[in-house]
């Protein structure tokens, strides 16, 4: 465990753009060196925690739904969230309770909540540093 | 803690959602306590031009009432004393004079942005 808190606000919707990856990989990083992580998912961010993702086959790849492994990102989520706690750091993800409201996406996977901008502001006040990546 | 947010995206969603999401989110921030202001850029230079108006979308039988007001939520920020600024490089290009714009917002000059950034503990890009 380190004492370096970092927040991140993202804002894509899942399957959209390489920003969501790349904001992953950031994460995936900051999860490695054990350091407490925020994240705020405001908008279409609040999809990827959706828990009813399922994954499916694909007929052009020739792959049923277990060869093809679809990415999930609720379980790129988890998966982030047990390697923060392996490393002695922790992933407390957030997601704006509007936006999950007007997209329907209120069950989320264990370990997020649900919240409010104000979320955000303490996410930030307490961090060494705060990444927005926004949808555009 | 002051934090800075940098609007660029500008009218992304706003029929939908009724407003710009980041505008209404710094309202949000700012009735949470945040010590926070604005600086519009790229195309969201046109939230503080005056005089626009939405109006008339319906869908079939459906009609959308409350159309998004941008340039009164930045007046509603402007009086909960967020300070409003733009870039004069972005409205000019755009044909925007200083008089096209709301009352109480201000211009700064590309060169001196980095002035300004520094006035803040983080800077927020959206």
């Amino acid at each position: 465990m380190t004492d370096t808190t970092l927040t991140f606000a993202l804002m894509d919707p899942p399957y959209e753009n390489a920003r969501t990856a790349t904001a992953f990989r950031l994460l995936d990083i900051a999860a490695r060196r054990g350091y407490k992580i925020n994240v705020f998912a405001y908008e279409g961010a609040v999809s990827l925690s959706f828990s009813r993702q399922t994954a499916h086959a694909n007929a052009v790849h020739g792959r049923d739904a277990a060869a093809e492994d679809h990415p999930l990102p609720k379980e790129w989520i988890a998966a982030l969230m047990a390697e923060a706690r392996a490393a002695g750091g922790a992933l407390d993800w957030v997601n704006c309770g509007l936006c999950v409201d007007e997209r329907g996406v209120g069950e989320a996977i264990d370990g997020t909540r649900r919240g409010t901008p104000a979320d955000f502001w303490n996410f930030a006040v307490a961090s060494n540093n705060t990444l927005v990546i926004p949808t555009k | 803690m002051k934090a800075l947010n940098v609007i660029e995206s500008a009218y992304r969603g706003t029929l939908e959602e009724q407003d710009d999401t980041i505008v209404w989110l710094t309202h949000a921030l700012k009735g949470a306590g945040a010590e926070i202001d604005v600086l519009l850029r790229g195309n969201a230079v046109n939230y503080i031009v005056a005089g626009q108006k939405v109006t008339g979308l319906s869908f079939g039988t459906r009609t959308q009432k409350h159309a998004p007001d941008i340039v009164g939520d930045i007046k509603g920020l402007i009086g909960k004393g967020v300070a409003v600024y733009y870039i004069a490089e972005d409205a000019s290009e755009r044909g925007l004079a200083d008089g096209d714009m709301i009352p109480g917002v201000n211009s700064v000059g590309r060169l001196a942005l980095a002035l300004l950034y520094d006035g803040y503990n983080q800077v927020w890009n959206w």
